[in-house]
């Protein structure tokens, strides 16, 4: 191979000839390409197959999520085809990681349809991931220009206007899920959630799964929910609320449930990520017109985020919430159960909640995104985390963040309003010495038992599960993990 | 009933050396404070009369402990609370909300439930003495 054989051709008669060439004879590849500021920019991870050149393979990415097929065609010439070329401009080995490459590609702003994150996914994913050239493919991260944000409404409410209108600032707000998952009754259910508002949470929550089954239609559980949370909510003086989950197989029903959600006062709904782009967006902009916040249980996305080398990293994915409207995302713990090393979740959290992302390797920022002014998106930490962890959660993520103890609270040995209070307890104290200066990933857990010296609750959940920790090893971490400096 | 309302109700309350500590950390961040009061904590209230406004000049948090007293000597059975506002883009409200006085008596909430039609039911919650 020649040095040029990765150069576009440009005497048009043998570009245009019919015929088979590489991605990158065609135009998909520009190594002097400067992005422009109204550009679309993606970063793949690719690994091509055994002797495929990386070059061609970002090329054939370029080509395949814009214009391109597998053979010339003359009809190219019949439009601005140059501009409607993706072109790929930057092709960097994965440090420490053989075979792999990122590969960055920009496409210009007019292949986008406003508004539409279904449009954005049919282009970027639409057809790439499956392309035989390439053993895998990954999208890492995206960079969408201020104008095009700006086609988006974003979130309907926003952690602003969410945390005005609970009345409740300068901490984390609290939520557990119910459970079990499946199999109470209405009745039974709503019982679980009043216990848990009035021990001292702000939110409790459907499952992902808990949609209208046999064992309790979704009208009953959203009766006994509401007179759970009007009921704590004169318990305690406080704002409380109770994610109803609005998931069902039809847009219509949706939109029923919904409604329902509203006419009983209701302050929150819920949807899964399962129910797709079109949904959402839809679904959030009847959130934006009822005054409702809309909390995103990201069910289904550990299909396509978790494996490195291939599928899509959850920021992406976060990117495009943001764009497509929710006020609540699970963006993962660090310290529970599930999936999510440290830095790369702190990088999830940054997306939902800056309002300009830098640049930022370690945590997996790869592009400087401009929001726009779009509302800030409340996190949601959820999955085996426990009232011993306090200090690590509020120090990983600071206060704008929802940190759900489901186990934790409902599986407390006194009972689910104990279990709640020693997560209340435990959140006060932390914050409280925080802002009071101490140290909390050295001295938190001085705290915690300093505060269930006079708390039983807390004392007790520190009991069962003080000593509970998930210290396995992350499969979606950093590539660039910052050295220290020499001085 | 204790009305937990704020980011400290679950702790016993703050005594004025606590206040003084998250009325630092507050100016740190370049927040003004404000002090409020009301003799009806409702959820919904959410105006509460303010003891003057924000002190958004104020740089010692001596001088918010003054007003504190100030404001406890005129409304001592009452609530009070301490609020933080940033004035940062992108945020632009209330970044920190805390009680620092209750009465010696709490009020509780009667829960109004007005049967409709189907099962609907609709909910209101009056502050009772």
């Amino acid at each position: 191979m020649n040095e040029m054989s990765n150069s576009e051709i440009t005497d048009k008669k043998k570009r245009y000839a019919a015929g088979v060439l590489k991605y990158a004879q065609m135009g998909y590849w520009d190594g002097d390409y400067q992005p422009k500021d109204t550009d679309v920019l993606a970063l793949f991870r690719i690994t091509p197959q055994d002797g495929v050149d990386p070059i061609e393979a970002a090329a054939a990415v370029a080509g395949e999520s814009s214009t391109a097929t597998w053979t010339v065609v003359w009809t190219d010439r019949l439009t601005a085809c140059d501009q409607y070329r993706a072109k790929a401009y930057k092709v960097e080995p994965v440090p420490g990681t053989p075979g792999q490459y990122f590969c960055y590609v920009a496409y210009d702003l007019i292949l986008f349809e406003e508004g539409s994150i279904a449009n954005v996914t049919a282009s970027i994913i639409g057809n790439v991931f499956s392309f035989k050239p390439l053993k895998a493919a990954r999208l890492e991260d995206m960079r969408f220009p201020v104008a095009y944000i700006k086609t988006f409404a974003g979130p309907p409410t926003g952690i602003v206007v969410e945390r005005e209108r609970l009345d409740k600032f300068g901490r984390p707000l609290l939520g557990a899920t119910t459970k079990p998952k499946l199999g109470l009754s209405g009745k039974n259910y709503g019982r679980v959630v009043y216990e848990g508002l009035k021990g001292g949470l702000d939110f409790m929550k459907d499952d992902e799964n808990i949609n209208s089954q046999p064992f309790m239609h979704w009208r009953d559980r959203f009766l006994y929910c509401m007179e759970a949370v009007n009921k704590a909510t004169a318990a305690t003086g406080e704002t409380k609320g109770h994610y109803l989950n609005i998931t069902a197989g039809t847009m219509e029903e949706m939109y029923r449930r919904a409604e329902f959600a509203k006419e009983l006062g209701s302050c929150i709904v819920m949807v899964d990520l399962i129910v797709g782009w079109t949904a959402i967006q839809s679904i959030s902009n009847w959130c934006r017109q009822n005054d409702m916040i809309l909390h995103m249980h990201r069910a289904g996305h550990g299909t396509y985020t978790r494996q490195k080398n291939h599928g899509i990293s959850f920021r992406v994915i976060a990117k495009w919430l943001r764009m497509a409207g929710v006020d609540h995302l699970h963006c993962g713990t660090a310290v529970g159960k599930l999936e999510g090393d440290p830095m790369t979740v702190q990088g999830f959290y940054n997306v939902c909640r800056e309002i300009h992302n830098e640049v930022d390797l370690p945590r997996g920022i790869f592009f400087e995104q401009d929001w726009g002014n779009l509302k800030k998106v409340m996190p949601v930490a959820s999955g085996g985390i426990h009232a011993g962890q306090m200090h690590q959660l509020i120090d990983l993520f600071g206060d704008d963040v929802v940190l759900q103890f489901g186990g934790g609270t409902i599986g407390h040995p006194m009972g689910i309003q104990a279990g709640a209070t020693a997560n209340r307890v435990a959140l006060e104290a932390m914050v409280l010495a925080r802002n009071e200066g101490v140290d909390l990933k050295t001295e938190g857990p001085e705290v915690l038992r300093k505060a269930a010296k006079w708390c039983k609750p807390l004392e007790a959940a520190l009991d069962t599960w003080g000593n509970i920790t998930f210290n396995y090893t992350s499969t979606d971490t950093s590539d660039f993990v910052p050295t220290a400096s020499v001085s | 009933m204790r009305i937990t309302q704020g980011c400290f109700s679950f702790l016993p309350d703050l005594d004025d050396n606590q206040i003084r500590d998250q009325v630092e950390y507050i100016l740190s961040k370049d927040w003004a404070v404000g002090i409020e009061w009301t003799d009806e904590p409702h959820p919904r209230n959410t105006y509460w009369e303010m003891w003057g406004n924000p002190m958004f000049d104020l740089k010692d948090a001596k001088g918010v402990m003054m007003e504190l007293d100030e404001c406890r000597k005129a409304h001592g059975d009452g609530y009070i609370r301490i609020n933080a506002f940033d004035s940062t883009r992108g945020w632009e409200t209330v970044m920190m909300s805390f009680i620092v006085n209750r009465p010696k008596h709490e009020p509780s909430f009667k829960t109004w439930r007005m049967e409709a039609d189907g099962r609907h039911l609709r909910y209101t919650h009056e502050l009772v003495g």
